[in-house]
């Protein structure tokens, strides 16, 4: 049992090593086409994401039952406000087959930018979404700069780096 | 619409002196992540009253629990828990007399968010007049595979003190390892699978200071002689246990657990567990469930032995003998604060009560010996059955 | 070291099964819908749960092996 005891104590020590230096990936830098879509909007018309060639679109895909995506709503409304005139758009991508949760939440939390309801979720998987909540930058070609994986508080300022350069070129 | 919960569980073991409750020593239960990710879980404070009837005994008290957030790595739990204890069990009134008795625990825990792993650290003591306990442990609950898969691996060391409240000058020790490893699966999207092993090793003064066994006793008019307990001065036991839920179209929740228990006191148990979870329109739930559980007794344990020193070491302790147990058990929850009200996210009030039947297949009941009409070893087994309530609220803010 | 040895094989496998790995979720992070709710929650009442688990383990000869965590929302 002494054995075991320090074999287990060291399989702990370990893990506890490994996770402190094992952070994760969670961004990516590409320059690939955004595969286009059409999806119905909270205000009920149909949103084409190739309407917006020329502008700079941040795609964020999230869910109600999501927290971290909850967290980031409001930040993501005030960034949309602030860059809108220079050329930007947030567009919220919703990828729950039940939309209800979503639009009460909106009814309480409203936010500045279009959000969208991938009820099939036909755009997530052209997405290949991974991660919960996932934000994608598409820059104003139409190409898809910048891959951001889920959401903790402070990642806000790694949006609007990305945001600010992709305004800038 | 909210994050599941994560899981901070804070248990205690009961340590009551007396020959009806076996006592164990505290055991912190690991502080893991859970919750699917690497989000730690929102501030809430639970109050508890709990009360357990059955089979002589009555206990009862609060359990107090809060949990805060600083910043968004660090996670605090404290947890205030109280047995109020009066014993008129079969044991204690065979042997001894009725008594009341006071256990009180406090237990503290840090949780630490660092990328995709909470790493948590815990202390608690559980102390009344004559025994004191005390668990350290640390924890480590790792997401993987897209969260789909979450490891969570656990170590706990315990160390106690046993006194006696008819004796001063006794004091002996006991000392617990605790290890942990636990294996939650996402299946399919409709159902998850938990693994969790625990092995546990004990040593010291593992008996309950007062408890006797009784052996034929020819010479004394009652038939019956009495002497103390031995126990090994060690103990060592694994548990595997296997857990699942699914979710079931109409929104309900099936869930089903089977547990393996065995040890070096030759104590081999199984543990089944099925329930069923159903939400009602305007914030209501209701929850059923039924347990089972059978163990085979230890085998140093008699209900009668046949003389004095009959062996090397000796236990009458009924929850180390042949039993089954059978639960039924009904929860009713109201969300009554569903969207938020001041600084209260959610709220809701639970009335949960279980009713458990205890059968003992190698446990007598000594209260009906009679050296003539009944002596010891032909009295009927002993059988009784407690009733658990608990009533508590929890607010998450 | 034996110490050093059992570490690196902890660190290899941690960042292999955390960072790349040849099995690809079969549960998208958008059909966690059914898992995220709390009835399919294991722990939604941690004072509870402790105390029951004491209730049991004060007065039956097994011990261990309840808890753990996992599902959920699969956030990150």
């Amino acid at each position: 049992m002494k054995m075991q005891h320090t074999r287990f104590m060291q399989y702990l020590a370990g893990a506890a090593a490994a996770l402190l230096l094992t952070g994760g990936v969670v961004a990516g830098v590409m320059n690939t086409p955004a595969p286009d879509f059409t999806l119905k909007s909270h205000s009920g018309q149909n949103l084409k994401l190739s309407e917006h060639r020329g502008e700079v679109v941040l795609i964020n895909f999230w869910a109600s039952w999501c927290g971290p995506c909850r967290q980031e709503m409001p930040l993501l409304s005030e960034l949309h406000n602030k860059y809108k005139a220079l050329g930007f758009t947030v567009l919220g991508v919703n990828v729950e087959q039940d939309p209800s949760e979503a639009k009460k939440l909106l009814r309480e939390n409203p936010v500045s930018f279009p959000v969208l309801f991938d009820n099939d979720s036909v755009v997530s998987k052209q997405y290949d979404v991974v991660a919960m909540p996932s934000t994608v930058l598409v820059d104003r070609n139409g190409k898809m700069r910048f891959l951001h994986k889920g959401y903790k508080p402070g990642e806000e300022e790694i949006y609007l780096e990305m945001v600010r350069s992709l305004i800038r070129e | 619409m909210r994050v599941v919960p994560v899981v901070v569980v804070v248990a205690g073991v009961a340590v009551t002196r007396q020959l009806n409750v076996r006592f164990a020593g505290l055991c912190l239960m690991l502080v893991g992540s859970a919750a699917g990710a690497a989000v730690l879980p929102d501030d809430r404070a639970d109050a508890l009253y709990h009360s357990y009837e059955g089979g002589g005994v009555e206990i009862t008290g609060p359990s107090l629990l809060v949990l805060k957030k600083f910043g968004q790595s660090v996670a605090v739990t404290g947890n205030y828990y109280v047995d109020s204890i009066s014993s008129a069990s079969i044991d204690v009134v065979t042997t001894a007399s009725p008594y009341t008795e006071q256990r009180t625990e406090y237990s503290g825990t840090i949780d630490y968010l660092h990328g995709n792993s909470v790493m948590s650290l815990s202390y608690g003591n559980s102390s009344e007049s004559d025994y004191e306990a005390n668990t350290a442990s640390f924890g480590i609950s790792m997401d993987m595979f897209g969260n789909m898969t979450t490891v969570t691996i656990g170590y706990a060391y315990g160390w106690d003190t046993v006194e006696r409240s008819d004796l001063s000058t006794f004091s002996e020790d006991v000392r617990r390892h605790n290890y942990r490893v636990g294996v939650s699966q996402v299946l399919t999207k409709d159902m998850i699978l938990e693994m969790n092993y625990e092995g546990i090793t004990d040593e010291g003064f593992l008996n309950n200071p007062y408890r006797q066994v009784r052996y034929v006793d020819s010479i004394v008019p009652s038939g019956v002689g009495y002497q103390n307990e031995v126990y090994p001065n060690t103990r060592t036991s694994s548990a595997v246990a296997l857990r699942s839920k699914y979710y079931l179209p109409w929104r309900a929740a099936l869930l089903g657990e089977y547990r393996y228990f065995t040890d070096t006191w030759d104590i081999d148990a199984h543990t089944f567990k099925l329930g069923y979870t159903h939400p009602l329109a305007g914030g209501w739930k209701v929850e059923g469930s039924y347990r089972f559980y059978t163990q085979d007794a230890a085998d140093f344990y008699s209900d009668l032995f046949p003389f004095v020193d009959a062996q090397n070491f000796l236990a009458r302790d009924k929850e180390l003998s042949n039993f089954t147990s059978n639960t039924l058990g009904v929860k009713v929850s109201y969300e009554f604060i569903k969207d938020g009200w001041r600084a209260v996210d959610r709220a809701s009030l639970n009335l949960a009560y279980d009713y458990i039947w205890f059968d003992y297949d190698d446990f007598r009941d000594a209260r009906q010996t009679d050296p003539v009409t009944q002596p010891a070893g032909t009295e009927p087994l002993y059988d009784f059955t407690a009733g658990v309530l608990q009533l508590y609220l929890s607010v998450w803010f | 070291m034996p110490i050093i040895r059992i570490a690196s094989i902890c660190m290899l496998l941690t960042g292999l099964l955390a960072g790349c790995s040849p099995i690809e979720p079969w549960v998208k992070p958008y059909e966690r819908a059914h898992l995220a709710d709390p009835i399919m929650s294991f722990s939604t009442d941690p004072v509870s749960s402790a105390y029951i688990k004491h209730v049991y383990e004060a007065r039956e000869g097994a011990r261990g092996a309840s808890g753990g965590g996992g599902g959920g929302c699969g956030c990150n």
